[in-house]
């Protein structure tokens, strides 16, 4: 087990998180079982003022979430120095069974509580609260991944045996010695490059062809979703070896250090931006012939194909920047 | 020409419990746009309740309430405010400035969550108050107002968002005969400007005044007499 | 609403804000105080062990690849001198050095010192070189004399040489280093052992091998590589501040019930003045954004103050608070200075361990503030 102040952080961070959500679920089972929009009962009245707390519970658990990925990076780095072979995030995630895992979670949590927000957003546009029931019932999906993620963590910093030296035994060696967290998954470069490079101009395209013609929500949506695995893999895959300029270094993470200029940051911020935005544009699009949305939902989805197009368009125009930049050549 | 109708609303307080009070109990009534009417009658006849239920403050336990034609009833809390900010203009009996705040920011208030440029809504907070006649008083805390400025203070924040309707709840009670002929002056600025102007007063010098186009007398939360 | 008008918006709320924020200083200014007292109690321990390990790793980047120590009895013993050469012909090592070092208790200053020959003497028989701690407890200039206790029971009279300056030395502050031949006369050292043997191995790859044949050349002996130094030493840290934190837990909880508290206490005038501004058309989501951006600018100027104060604590004044609860190091304490650096792993941390609390423990009161009946104010 590992106990220093940032695991004591993220653990209590993770808990403080889902506490907030159950909070959020509570609220939002109430709003679902007593919603009657046309009682002017003090019920009703408390109920809708409930929706309030529910709004802003969920903002703060998308910006907890998006801290406590990056807290979680930073610690899971801090940490591979007592890993035998580990250089870096990468090794510490792999030093047990559950840091990837919670690793995605926090992730996908993120991205959830993101679309929550939009589909939050579009509610409030219209007067009679027209998703409120779609919107309590999918914060009811919310919660078990965080929830999830919270025990797969403790369960990850609590599963993890520093290799250290204790007085009682004289050498003691991790048993393979090097090369353990080196194995990412490495793609071709040329396929990772190539998959990057297409999926992002059918996103940009159709988000284009979206924003001119108001059609294609879903394709935008479906090609925003599938651009943040696709560029994930494409990061590890050929992005990060022109940042490092060494066809060997696939890590992720080292993006991130002042050594690289931070370019992580940038990065996967617009990648995560555009890739969210853009998913909203389909997750709204069931909901333009709601009557009470029918201005809202569209000028809402212009807005959001706006951010996906910069958002991904950013992303992109930084990789391609760095692949030219760089000195290696692959 | 009816602009705000009611159509037999209540409002129950504390509903389904020991203390559960009756306070508008089923009152139909339609206003002109444009008038002056003034509901009478003793403390606790419902006719502040009822201000705060055409004000859009709040939701009547039942019946209807519409505003040219748009029914304000079932709205969620979030529109009726939007609807009632645009709206109307509140002056309320104890004038309720904001301590510690200038007078021009307790003017500004109403605007402050609207995103207006700063600059033009302090021009346009300024230009309530010269027209009337406090604006020498713009820097000035409201601690240190006279009850008459407060009252002005509070009418110029009441029309900074430009109303069509301008509610006040006993707006003579804290003032002496002088200020409160004062007042009725205003009140006339405010009928030439074309707004319709909603008082509750049981102040005879109120409802005997000239300019009143219209009475409603209240008692029991129901409507005792109604005389234009 | 357009950017233009959701930006004015926020400015307008924030400046509402702040001045009623301005308008009720005694109230936030106790609390300001507590947070901001947390974040130092928190950013203080945070910083100050991420700056020992960085001293650590600094010291560890010169010290040797593999360390081999003679264990008897499971005690630690000194090495034949025999086996040096032994050592020296592994495969992957191109250099064995055997060391002398022990540890000397000052009764003048109640003190360890560590005692050393190092690897190149540049003084002579006679002389001393000392760390700045030392200098400092015994009062010892270039030049002057230095009498240490022999394990014959008479004092040797050396003279210091110079004295080793203290820009990041937290290891070498309770140094004395001397020649060969004072060592033996100091501590009745066998000239035919060392203390124990450095080895170097370029390859860092051959590491482990090395070590597994030091083990198999020499049974008694113990091989301790660089690497699990370090690991030891992170480890160490680790627990320590992680230790730390998990009793100012305790100091963070009670911080968030007062901050709770203080958030569901609105006196009456703060709801008077809710109730006005719901009255006047303010919409739920406008009072509940200002109590949110007032927790927002208290957590900014309590995070603010605590993290600066921290640092100044830290790397200007040296930890002075609680260095002997963290640091452990010695009885003599070292006027070191660490070097100051603060990375976003720890702010992050902070961030965690304050604001997030703070946050949580403010939201649900803020709602309740914020969702007031506007025509509470025309009831009464």
């Amino acid at each position: 087990m590992i106990v220093n102040p940032a695991v004591i952080a993220l653990v209590g961070g993770s808990a403080a998180g889902g506490a907030l959500l159950l909070v959020a679920a509570a609220h939002g089972v109430a709003v679902l079982r007593g919603w009657d929009l046309g009682s002017g009962s003090q019920r009703q009245l408390e109920l809708e003022r409930r929706t309030y707390l529910v709004s802003t519970l969920l903002g703060f658990t998308l910006a907890f979430e998006l801290l406590s990925l990056f807290l979680f990076v930073f610690t899971a780095d801090a940490l591979a120095p007592q890993f035998t072979g580990a250089m870096c995030a990468a090794g510490s995630l792999q030093a047990s069974p559950y840091g990837y895992p919670v690793l995605l979670l926090k992730l996908l949590d993120a991205v959830l509580a993101g679309l929550w927000l939009i589909l939050d957003h579009a509610d409030k546009q219209g007067y009679d609260y027209p998703l409120i029931r779609v919107k309590y019932a999918a914060l009811l999906l919310l919660a078990p991944p965080a929830l999830v993620e919270a025990g797969l963590q403790a369960a990850y910093f609590a599963g993890l045996r520093p290799e250290v030296i204790t007085s009682c035994c004289g050498s003691l060696f991790g048993e393979g010695g090097r090369g353990l967290g080196a194995d990412l998954a490495s793609l071709p470069p040329a396929l990772a490059g190539g998959g990057l490079a297409a999926v992002l101009l059918l996103a940009l395209g159709s988000a284009l062809v979206f924003l001119r013609t108001g059609r294609g929500a879903l394709a935008t949506g479906l090609l925003s979703a599938a651009a943040l695995p696709v560029a994930l893999a494409a990061v590890v895959g050929v992005i990060s070896p022109y940042v490092y300029e060494l066809p060997t270094h696939h890590c992720p993470f080292c993006l991130l250090q002042r050594e690289y200029h931070h370019l992580g940051y940038p990065l996967y911020a617009a990648l995560l931006l555009g890739s969210v935005a853009g998913a909203g544009v389909a997750l709204l699009a069931p909901f333009r012939a709601t009557p009470s949305l029918a201005e809202a939902v569209p000028a809402l989805q212009r807005r959001l194909a706006r951010l996906a197009l910069a958002g991904l368009g950013v992303f992109g125009a930084l990789s391609a920047f760095v692949v030219l930049a760089s000195g290696l050549r692959m | 020409m009816s602009f705000i109708v009611l159509e037999d609303v209540r409002r129950v307080f504390h509903q389904g419990r020991p203390d559960e009070l009756t306070a508008v109990a089923g009152v139909s009534l339609s206003l002109a746009a444009g008038a002056v009417t003034v509901l009478r009658g003793p403390s606790g006849s419902g006719k502040t309740s009822l201000l705060a239920l055409v004000g859009g403050m709040a939701r009547p336990t039942s019946g209807r309430i519409t505003l040219d034609g748009h029914e304000l009833t079932s709205l969620p809390e979030r529109f009726l405010t939007e609807v009632r900010r645009r709206t109307f203009g509140f002056v309320f009996q104890q004038f309720h400035l904001v301590r510690g705040l200038t007078v021009l920011e307790n003017v500004m208030l109403p605007a402050t969550p609207l995103g207006i440029p700063r600059a033009e809504l302090a021009r346009r907070a300024a230009a309530h108050l010269d027209r009337l006649g406090v604006g020498h008083r713009a820097g000035a805390r409201v601690d240190w107002l006279s009850g008459g400025e407060a009252q002005r203070v509070a009418i110029a924040r009441a029309l900074v968002n430009n109303p069509r309707v301008v509610i006040a709840d006993e707006p003579t009670a804290h003032l002496d005969s002088k200020l409160s002929l004062e007042f009725l002056e205003i009140v006339a600025g405010l009928k030439a400007d074309g707004r319709t102007v909603l008082i509750a007063s049981h102040d005879p010098l109120v409802f005997e005044a000239g300019l009143v186009d219209r009475t409603i007398t209240f008692r029991d939360g129901r409507v005792e007499a109604d005389t234009r | 609403m357009t950017a233009r008008a959701w930006l004015e918006r926020q400015r307008a709320l924030l400046d509402f804000t702040l001045a009623s924020l301005g308008r009720r200083p005694g109230k936030n200014l106790a609390l300001l105080l507590v947070y901001a007292l947390v974040v130092f109690a928190l950013a203080s321990t945070l910083l100050f062990t991420a700056a020992l390990r960085r001293e650590a790793a600094l010291v560890l980047r010169g010290a040797p690849d593999v360390v081999v120590q003679r264990l008897v009895a499971g005690r630690h013993d000194p090495i034949p001198a025999a086996e040096v050469a032994r050592l020296a012909s592994i495969r992957g090592v191109s250099a064995a050095t055997g060391r002398r070092w022990g540890y000397y208790f000052d009764r003048g200053s109640r003190a360890n010192l560590t005692v050393q020959v190092p690897p190149a003497w540049w003084g002579g028989d006679g002389e001393v070189v000392v760390g700045e701690g030392v200098a400092r407890a015994r009062r010892a200039a270039p030049g002057e004399d230095f009498p240490m206790l022999a394990a014959s029971g008479h004092f040797i009279h050396l003279r210091v040489r110079e004295v080793i300056p203290a820009d990041s030395a937290l290891v070498s502050s309770d140094l004395v280093l001397l020649s060969d031949g004072d060592f033996q006369r100091l501590f009745g050292d066998d000239p035919a052992r060392f203390t124990d043997v450095a080895l170097t191995v370029p390859n860092a790859r051959e590491v482990p091998m090395v070590a597994e044949k030091v083990v198999k050349l020499i049974p008694q002996a113990r091989a301790i590589t660089r690497a699990e130094l370090q690991r030891t030493y992170e480890s160490v840290f680790d627990r320590r501040s992680g230790l730390v934190v998990a009793l100012l837990a305790t100091a963070v909880l009670a911080f968030a019930v007062v901050a709770w508290d203080k958030a569901a206490g609105l006196s009456a005038e703060e709801r008077r003045e809710i109730g006005v501004l719901k009255a006047l058309g303010w919409e739920t989501s406008d009072v509940l954004l200002v109590k949110l951006q007032e927790g927002a600018v208290v957590s900014l100027l309590a995070f603010a103050a605590g993290v600066l104060a921290a640092y100044a604590h830290v790397f200007l004044g040296s930890a002075w608070l609680f260095a002997a609860a963290l640091k452990g190091w010695s009885t003599l304490s070292p006027d070191y200075r660490l070097t100051p650096d603060v990375s976003p792993l720890e702010l992050t941390t902070l961030f965690f361990l304050s604001v997030v609390p703070y946050t949580v423990a403010t939201v649900v009161p803020a709602w309740r503030a914020a969702t007031a009946d506007p025509d509470e104010v025309m009831r009464s």
